[in-house]
């Protein structure tokens, strides 16, 4: 935590009180403050802080901007315990997080019209992030913020973002409020915004790489990475968890836990008799797992079965013990087909005999008849003697 | 037995315990895919044959994406013996290898008595039963339903492991209910489907009731079968012949039992020969008398 | 009595017994391989196809070809033409080694061979069983066949007393050599009954034992005219034309009756619709048809009086009974599953030995045993 500090009188300036126009009139002072504040409720150095600042008025980096409808902040909490990048590393060095309302320390007016400035003057260039459904009816009432649906919000935002990227599931598809009967409407992000391109990364929560890894493509290639039909990336979201899982060659021998706690669950068993929906289910869990602290941290490695989170009709809506549609996008080439083909044609050395016997015959055949074409004529007087 | 196909996730589960049950050994060389399988690692029979008494098999049409649907469809096919009310091959085998347990109704087979003519095989409606072709010494192998196993108060290896209860044990009455259930339900509607035995208490699961076409295939086929099957696509597709109600056996033997019966009609002709062919050798050696 | 048959005086060991002898020599060694590795590593049957060459052409065509004793059985003694009694004796050796050797094919082919006699022991029966009949009655038949042509042997060898023990007891070998293949022949035909939707529409019926039987005597008929006319020819001895032409026509009416038959009662099964189809069994159906029909009109037609017409009719009828039997077995059956089957090459040269055998067999004991009609001998001076 001991790095070369930054000299704080080259980060506060000549005239650290000083209203700076372009951070919304806000004192370079009042800046380092609130970063300062946002580096402790991360357990980062005070010298994080300085860098922070720094980097927050770095005006190369995209800004930002994060806004939460109908959520738990599990999105964001999983975010926080991301190690490579870290936060702080994405928030300082990538990009410049300018509006989140659970990390930035100013609240209400003054962190809204702060958005509203970056919304205006980065119109085109900045990222936006949402987290949490869009309840729909009834004109949307049922979340608000400062006064203004999250509906409009979501469309005021998006009018200037360069891209947007729907964060959880309930920003991806609804989520667990828009669970039957639904009673808020809630959906997702795209249906909010259909004209625009949203990136999804469902998850309850989603893993904090596959969004980090997406924001990075967006940074570095200025476009997002390759995308399914559902809009999620190809990279995290392309393959079941059957696929991958750990647990797999207990599937294919039979080997089943039956009931929670029993033999098979113990032994670490498949978990698909038990509810498991890994098999119609795509994500990267088993490929990443999480938490950063190695193998099998990951639902079922742990023993609980995959209950679908990412997957819109599978997490929330399907009964956990129901047990999942083995889904694949073809059924295996392997396996035998009903109608294939079966039993060995015919040989050449078999053809050659067949047609060897068939000539022989013939010839035969032939040889006899003119043989005894000669003989009957000489034979004429004695046969119709014998008749 | 009741096997639902849309049930079946095609996880060859009941395959591998099939095996392990019955001591079979893998089948790793099927011809189109020799040289990929090498190493033998891979179990791929294509049919039932000398060794495999339960497989798996795909049926698919177009680009095959929807499980159950008929087009751009594709369904997976439990094939093994069906244990026939009325079983050809049992009817056929002249050493009777073949025998029906009259409390089970498993059609059993006994290698010594076998003389490895294969007319059970020949005649089967379902070409079920057969003979281990690569051994010098072989013999019929075909789904004996686990016998071994039920007689230890176990279910047949398939239905113990299958993890949907596409294959499903109990008394054919009791499947024949549940199959009819299963029909009667709507569409899409939850159901809970009992896995393993039927008789059992194993946890049930809930799933949407799929489009059944509307027939359990072996309640009346060739007499009726004991394995009985529900499916969403036509039974041919997955390799289940269509047939009539009549079983072809109680045809051969009727007509064998008429031609024989109490061996009447063979003595008689046998009498009736001897008498003609003593007057006409006696009338030949009369003739030939006069010619020569 | 004296004896209405004789022996051939030729030499037994000539180019084509030496021919025939290697072929048999080279299907000995295949039998002995199929013992050592299995049925599969020899035959190309499958789970398809458990039956393929072996059964279908020497079982059903080489005892159907072995009827030729019980077709002039039935022809001289039940329908009293002793006339014809000259063509029985070799009718009958060739009717032996057909059914002698269909036997010893049945053992090769026998998956469990080891096991056979349990189709002798009474426990085991299952008098359900079609193949237990056919098992049965060939297995006594080929010894009735043995004590019918004993007497050639007792002759040869001089044993007067047991010839004519033999040949006391005569009516009744051949009552039962009259009776017992029109048990067993027909029974091939029953046999398929039970195959239910795996048989052709266009063969399946309930009528196959009749068919069977009926184109078995047929064929007996045919052998006896091919086989007397090659024996005439090859051996230069007299022809026995004049008798075959007699035969010729019984065998014309039999496959005219049958064909009508064949067909009327494919329509009466409203199957008819399938005849025009390009499917294997439509082939056999109309070439069983052509070859037969072919076989009556020469056989009733003034070309019978010539040898080689009358021989090619032989040959027709042969090649119509292998078709049907062929197509009964292999070609109009369909198996479960996409299967398909043509023999391998040591399969054939099983078969093609047994037959080869069978010739040989024949070859020597014309010439060992008092077999051919003694009235025949008309140029014994001819080189």
């Amino acid at each position: 935590m001991f790095h070369a500090q930054p000299d704080l009188e080259t980060v506060l300036g000549d005239d650290p009180d000083a209203p700076i126009a372009r951070f919304g009139n806000v004192t370079r002072r009042q800046i380092f403050k609130f970063c300062a504040g946002v580096a402790a409720t991360m357990g980062l150095s005070s010298a994080a802080g300085v860098k922070m600042a720094q980097a927050a008025t770095n005006p190369s980096r995209p800004p930002v901007i994060w806004i939460s409808g109908q959520e738990c902040t599990g999105c964001t909490e999983s975010l926080l315990r991301a190690y490579h990048p870290s936060l702080e590393s994405l928030i300082l060095d990538l990009i410049s997080l300018d509006y989140h309302y659970v990390l930035c320390s100013g609240a209400g007016k003054q962190a809204t019209d702060y958005k509203h400035k970056i919304m205006e003057e980065r119109r085109g260039e900045y990222i936006l992030v949402t987290e949490g459904g869009t309840p729909m009816k009834d004109g949307g009432i049922y979340c608000k913020s400062g006064g203004h649906t999250h509906v409009d919000l979501v469309r005021e935002a998006a009018a200037g973002a360069a891209a947007i990227v729907a964060i959880g599931s309930c920003a991806s598809w609804g989520g667990v409020q828009s669970t039957s009967p639904n009673p808020t409407g809630s959906v997702g992000t795209h249906e909010v915004i259909p004209d625009k391109t949203v990136v999804n990364i469902p998850g309850c929560p989603p893993n904090p790489y596959n969004f980090l890894s997406t924001v990075l493509h967006l940074l570095t290639f200025g476009r997002p990475p390759a995308l399914d039909a559902l809009n999620r990336p190809r990279f995290a979201y392309g393959r079941l968890i059957h696929e991958n899982c750990e647990r797999r060659p207990h599937f294919d021998a039979g080997r089943f836990a039956l009931e929670f706690g029993d033999e098979g669950h113990r032994q670490g068993f498949c978990l698909y008799k038990i509810g498991c929906k890994g098999p119609e289910t795509y994500a990267n869990c088993p490929a990443v797992g999480f938490g950063d602290v190695g193998q099998g941290t990951w639902p079922v490695g742990v023993g609980a079965p995959c209950f679908g989170c990412t997957e819109q009709g599978i997490g929330f809506e399907k009964p956990v013990h129901a047990l999942a549609d083995l889904k694949t996008q073809t059924p295996p080439s392997l396996y035998p087909g009903v109608d294939a083909p079966k039993g060995k044609g015919a040989s050449a050395a078999a053809a050659a005999a067949v047609a060897g016997v068939a000539g022989v015959a013939i010839g035969a055949g032939a040889m006899m008849l003119r043989g005894m074409g000669a003989k009957s004529d000489e034979d004429k007087g004695a046969s119709d003697g014998e008749a | 037995m009741l096997i639902d196909s849309t049930l079946c996730i095609g996880c060859q589960a009941c395959v591998d315990a099939c095996r392990e049950a019955n001591g079979v050994v893998m089948d790793p060389t099927p011809n189109n895919f020799e040289g990929w399988n090498a190493a033998q690692t891979w179990d791929i029979a294509q049919d039932l044959d000398g060794e495999t008494l339960n497989v798996i098999r795909l049926w698919r049409s177009g680009n095959a994406t929807v499980k159950d649907a008929e087009e751009d469809g594709f369904a997976f096919g439990k094939r093994h013996c069906l244990h026939c009310v009325d079983p050809s091959c049992i009817s056929v085998c002249p050493v009777q290898a073949m025998t029906k347990d009259p409390v089970t109704g498993i059609v059993g087979y006994d290698p010594d008595a076998c003389i490895g003519c294969r007319y059970c095989s020949y005649g089967c409606p379902f070409g079920v039963p057969q003979f281990d072709l690569n051994s010098a010494f072989g013999q019929i192998n075909k789904c004996q339903m686990c016998r071994h196993l039920q007689a230890e108060g176990k279910i047949p290896a398939c239905c113990d492991v299958c993890p949907t209860g596409a294959s499903l044990f109990g008394p054919v009455d009791l499947l024949q209910a549940e199959a009819e259930r299963r029909l009667a339900a709507t569409p899409g509607s939850l159901m809970s489907f009992p896995r393993g035995d039927i008789t059992q208490d194993r946890p049930r699961h809930e799933k949407a009731v799929p489009h059944y076409i509307r027939q359990t295939y072996g309640e009346h086929e060739v007499g009726g079968t004991q394995v009985r099957y529900l499916s969403a696509v036509p039974f041919e597709s997955i390799g289940l012949p269509k047939l009539d109600s009549f079983a072809p056996s109680r045809l051969s033997e009727g007509l064998q039992h008429t031609l024989y019966k109490w061996m009447i009609a063979p003595v008689l002709a046998v009498v009736g020969a001897a008498w003609l062919v003593r007057r006409n050798r006696v009338a030949a050696e009369r003739d030939r008398g006069e010619e020569v | 009595m004296a004896s209405r048959f004789e022996r051939l005086h030729a030499p037994l060991i000539t180019p084509l017994t030496l021919v025939l002898a290697v072929i048999a020599a080279a299907a000995a060694w295949f039998i002995y391989l199929r013992f050592q590795l299995g049925l599969g590593a020899i035959a190309n049957i499958n789970a398809g196809y458990p039956w393929g060459l072996w059964v279908v052409v020497d079982v059903v065509i080489g005892s159907a070809l072995g009827c030729g004793g019980f077709a002039m059985a039935l022809l001289i003694y039940i329908f009293n033409r002793g006339a014809l009694s000259p063509l029985m004796r070799p009718a009958l050796l060739g009717g032996l080694f057909g059914y002698s050797l269909a036997g010893a094919a049945v053992l090769f082919d026998l998956g469990r061979w080891w096991q056979f006699y349990n189709i002798l022991t009474p426990w085991h029966w299952n008098l359900n069983s079609v193949m237990l009949e056919i098992a049965l009655c060939v297995f006594v038949y080929v010894v009735v066949l043995w004590l019918e042509f004993s007497p050639a042997l007792f002759e040869r060898f001089g044993w007067k007393g047991l010839r004519q023990f033999a040949e006391n007891w005569m009516w009744l070998l051949i009552a039962l050599g009259v009776v017992l293949p029109f048990m067993h022949q027909s029974s091939l035909g029953s046999a398929l009954v039970v195959l239910g939707h795996k048989l052709d529409p266009l063969y399946n019926t309930a009528f196959l034992p009749l068919l069977f039987v009926t184109s078995a005597i047929a064929m007996g008929f045919g052998v006896v005219v091919v086989e007397a006319t090659v024996v005439s020819h090859s051996f230069r001895r007299a022809s026995e034309h004049a008798l075959l032409v007699q035969v010729a026509a019984v065998m014309a009416w039999l496959l005219i009756g049958w064909t009508l038959f064949r067909w009327g009662e494919v329509a009466y099964r409203g199957a008819l619709g399938g005849v025009l189809a390009w499917s294997g069994a439509t082939v056999s159906l109309w070439l069983e048809t052509l070859l037969a029909l072919f076989a009556a009109l020469v056989c009733l037609s003034g070309a019978r009086n010539d040898a080689r017409w009358l021989f090619m009719a032989g040959v027709a009828v042969l090649l119509f009974g292998s078709v049907y039997r062929v197509a009964s077995y292999l070609v109009a059956y369909h198996p479960v599953g996409n299967y398909s089957y043509f023999p391998s090459f040591p399969e054939l040269v099983i078969t093609i030995g047994v037959i080869a055998f069978e010739v040989l067999a024949y070859l020597v004991f014309v010439k060992v045993f008092p077999v051919l009609g003694a009235h025949g001998a008309a140029h014994p001076a001819r080189k």
